[in-house]
């Protein structure tokens, strides 16, 4: 299977491509933080944002500002439960990381290529609730308590329409791996025309925005913000760390979002897919790139919401998720599956 | 270590009971919301008993901020008296510099000539207008959207600018005298003040688009917080958040006349729901007229001088004088006796947020925790307007 | 009974169009070290003072609302002007400070200086990272009149000929 690595043991593949995975977490985390977080907030705003850090536009300022959080002491709050106060932000990244083993960025480019790829996905993205959870708890903090306990009931709500945009795709591709549904979308065509390929986005658009909207919850992005609600529980369930733990959490979230942009690249977008081109070389060589554009896109869209939107209240955003979002998805996918069956 | 977590927990309560008497049942959740809490606008502390996210009970702690101006004037002489007061509403230093002046002025016998009249008139819309655009974008903050308030603060910009090239100061013009004015308005100022008001009128559509139109916002607002009129009448609240309530009145147009604003053709608004949208809304539409109201006196500023006859060291006649003005956060009323020396015998201060703030513990009985983040926002005090 | 957002949403794509629209519009950011604002010419940025003007009659020192202008002075003779005058008397400063971290840039001790040796001048850029070192010297309130700007011309319909 792999063309370029004959004579090296999967195991070595393995390691490697894990080590290069925990780099992209940062990097992405990185390049979201500062295009979105930083620049087009800024610009959303009136503003500039950071100048001066690196030169240019200020590109250095977020690692700047993670070299800052590693010299940082490290505070724990007398009462809190010290050993899960610091595995928490642990979790987190780790199921972001979980999550970031079965995006394809090419044919050979996937850590993992499981045949349960979505189910996978999203179960262990949940994970990081956990993680919040904990932190929320061990901090003996108020504030915290209630933002995780926030948290918690949230994102076990949007996991259900997460799951039920993701199934419309699943049906139409046939398979639940994401490179097979990757695949799916480079050889389908639109009523006959394949100058595309038929990215899922055309026959899934509810399931689109679903997932957007579920992905935004899951995230606790505006308007679904209310774990971390700075002007309600000042920061929520991350109220009581600093420093490097800090960084952690920040990763995590915009890891996170760099994820869940990918898998939205990956399930509604065509993925790494260039139609047409369908040498293997070429395709691992452009297909990083060709996702990563689209990554951007779904990105934009996310925090675009997130910078202009006010946020709901605990009980409303509830209600979004129960009376509106499943339904919804439900009919999506009663109609994607009535029209599977007919054509 | 679990002989410390006891001793703590005993300190940590006897702290957070400090203020509510609770019985002895510990089920409830006592959330200390301030005195350093980003929605508090500075030191003002609720202690809120929490039943799960539901508020039992809500008790403002006031007093972080006190810095005695009332007794402070004892001490002052009039014109260092303008100084402080401009300390009390920061954000709207010149109107709470009018009522005061004007109190001196009525002991005195002294009426201030109308080209002063008129540009004390628009210097305290212009203040209103900059405290209304920085609530119509701190509003959007309270409710979790990031967005507006820096709209809020860039328009604001261009008021603040017009004050400060009127009086020297951006926050704290100091720009009255008793009789007049320090100064007359500079070259060119009525037609920059022409173009500001339209960028307010352009940013106030911004924000309607942005803010008020948003269903989220709706939802988060609408029917929150509801202040029946004869309860907020009660409670002494005034100026928007009356209005809001659906009652009728403007000391603009209803108390004494002063200022200039008998001459001007305005319309008060309210708003008969008296919920936290209604709060934003009559705002939103108050910031509209004040910048019309504005407009409206730019056309017809009189020429003449700017300062009565005044004689150079300011002694004030026996007496007393109650003068109450409609400033942007509600009545402000100023109580002055004079025995005849150069300061005042005793100001007593009456500040709109003290009693805006009072209403609380009636008001958050019942909603929800975002919810109180909600109604201390559309309540729109100012922690000095407060404390004094 | 809480609203809900309705599903049909014109106002949230209103908003989405306000952020977009101003993304492209660019900044008013005004990036300072490297640029910077005028003050207005009226600003109360500084108080200077001109040193000869004063006669040490202390009014400003009175006036200050919080008492952050310390004045010491002396008296001297002088010879007369003329031959068989008589001897004149100058009081001359020995020290004028404005202590700024107490001073409230209300202005009064401008406007009561009976002599015009304060001025006001729009200079900001003078803070320190000690607040001990903000109580400033005669010298240093000389070197700010440098910054005073002329009076600017008043607006149609003021009255001139008049402080």
């Amino acid at each position: 299977m792999m063309q370029f690595a004959v004579d090296v043991g999967w195991g070595t593949i393995l390691a490697i491509k894990t080590v290069v995975v925990l780099a992209i977490i940062p990097l992405g985390a990185i390049i979201l933080g500062y295009t979105f977080l930083l620049k087009m907030m800024a610009h959303m705003q009136s503003r500039l944002g950071p100048m001066d850090p690196g030169g240019f536009h200020g590109w250095f300022q977020l690692f700047g500002d993670g070299i800052k959080f590693i010299q940082k002491e490290d505070v724990m709050p007398a009462q809190s439960d010290r050993r899960i106060f610091a595995m928490a932000p642990a979790v987190v990244v780790i199921s972001t990381f979980l999550v970031f083993l079965v995006i394809p960025a090419g044919p050979d480019l996937v850590v993992s290529n499981l045949d349960v790829g979505v189910f996978y996905a999203l179960a262990v993205s949940s994970l990081a609730v956990v993680g919040v959870l904990m932190a929320g708890w061990a901090s003996a903090n108020k504030f915290a308590l209630l933002g995780a306990l926030r948290a918690g009931a949230q994102l076990i709500a949007y996991e259900l329409p997460l799951l039920l945009a993701v199934v419309g795709v699943v049906v139409m591709a046939g398979t639940m791996s994401l490179q097979g549904i990757v695949e799916a979308q480079q050889n389908g065509s639109i009523f006959g025309w394949d100058g595309i390929g038929n990215p899922f986005i055309f026959g899934q658009i509810i399931g689109f925005v679903l997932f957007l909207v579920a992905a935004q919850a899951e995230l606790t992005q505006t308007p679904f913000d209310m774990p971390v609600a700075e002007s309600e529980l000042v920061a929520g369930y991350m109220v009581e760390y600093t420093g490097f733990r800090f960084l952690f959490f920040f990763i995590g979230e915009f890891g996170t979002a760099f994820a869940f942009a990918g898998l939205a690249a990956t399930l509604f977008l065509g993925g790494w897919a260039i139609p047409h081109v369908t040498d293997p070389g070429w395709s691992n060589v452009l297909g990083p790139i060709v996702l990563l554009t689209k990554v951007m896109l779904v990105a934009f869209l996310m925090f675009w919401v997130r910078f202009t939107y006010p946020r709901l209240r605990e009980d409303q955003l509830q209600a979004v998720a129960w009376k509106f979002l499943i339904p919804i998805g439900l009919a999506n996918i009663l109609i994607t599956g009535a029209l599977k069956v007919a054509f | 270590m679990s002989v410390d977590f006891a001793v703590d927990r005993q300190a940590w309560r006897h702290l957070a009971d400090a203020q509510v008497n609770v019985e002895l049942d510990t089920g409830d959740m006592i959330l200390n919301l301030g005195p350093q809490h980003p929605a508090t606008h500075g030191t003002l502390r609720l202690v809120v008993r929490l039943d799960g996210e539901r508020v039992i009970s809500a008790d403002p702690v006031i007093g972080y901020m006190h810095r005695g101006y009332e007794k402070l004037t004892e001490f002052r002489t009039y014109p260092q008296i303008t100084t402080l007061i401009n300390r009390i509403d920061w954000l709207s230093s010149f109107a709470n510099e009018v009522p005061f002046l004007r109190g001196a002025e009525l002991l005195m016998d002294i009426e201030a000539p109308p080209r002063a009249q008129y540009i004390r008139t628009i210097l305290t819309e212009l203040s209103r207008i900059a405290t209304f655009m920085l609530f119509l974008g701190e509003m959007g903050l309270q409710v979790g959207a990031l967005t507006p308030p820096f709209y809020g603060f860039r328009d604001r910009e261009h008021v603040l600018n017009l004050i400060e090239a009127a009086t020297g100061g951006r926050f704290h013009p100091n720009f009255n005298r008793i009789g007049g004015l320090k100064d007359d308005l500079p070259w060119g100022w009525i037609n920059e003040c022409r173009s500001g008001m339209k960028v307010v009128l352009d940013a106030c559509n911004t924000l309607e688009e942005l803010v008020a139109e948003n269903e989220i916002f709706e939802a988060r607002t609408r029917s929150i917080g509801i202040i029946p009129p004869d309860v907020g009448a009660g409670y002494g609240v005034s100026g928007s958040n009356l209005r809001a309530s659906g009652v009728d009145w403007d000391l603009r147009r209803d108390g004494k006349p002063y200022l200039v604003y008998p001459e001007l053709d305005f319309k008060v608004w309210t708003h008969p729901d008296g919920d936290s949208y209604a709060r934003y809304w009559v705002r939103l539409q108050e910031t509209r007229e004040a910048a019309r109201m504005v407009i409206q006196m730019l056309d017809r500023i009189p020429s003449g001088p700017i300062m009565a006859k005044v004689p150079r060291i300011i002694k004030v006649p026996e007496g007393e004088v109650f003068v109450e003005t409609e400033n942007p956060l509600g009545q402000m009323a100023y109580y002055v006796i004079s025995k005849g020396a150069t300061g005042p015998f005793r100001v007593k201060i009456r500040s709109a947020s003290f009693s805006n703030v009072s209403i609380l513990p009636w008001l958050l009985r019942g909603v929800y925790v975002p919810d109180v983040i909600t109604i201390l926002g559309s309540l729109y005090f100012i922690l000095g307007d407060i404390d004094r | 009974m809480p609203k809900l957002p309705k599903p049909k949403a014109p106002g949230l794509i209103g908003g989405l169009g306000v952020t977009f629209k101003t993304m492209l519009k660019g900044a008013v950011t005004v990036q300072y070290p490297h640029e910077r604002e005028d003050p207005p010419t009226r600003a109360r940025g500084v108080i200077a003072l001109k040193e000869e003007n004063c006669t040490v009659c202390m009014l400003c020192a009175r006036q200050c609302p919080d008492w952050c202008i310390y004045i010491e002075g002396h008296k001297e003779k002088r010879p007369p002007r003329r031959e068989g005058g008589r001897e004149r008397t100058v009081s001359l400063l020995d020290r004028f400070d404005i202590d700024y971290a107490l001073c409230m840039y209300c202005g009064i001790c401008v406007e009561v200086c009976p002599f015009d040796a304060l001025f006001w001048s729009p200079e900001y850029e003078y803070s320190e990272a000690n607040i001990a070192d903000l109580l400033h010297d005669k010298e240093k309130l000389g070197e700010w009149m440098e910054t005073v700007p002329e009076p600017e011309p008043l607006e149609v319909g003021a009255e001139t000929g008049k402080k």
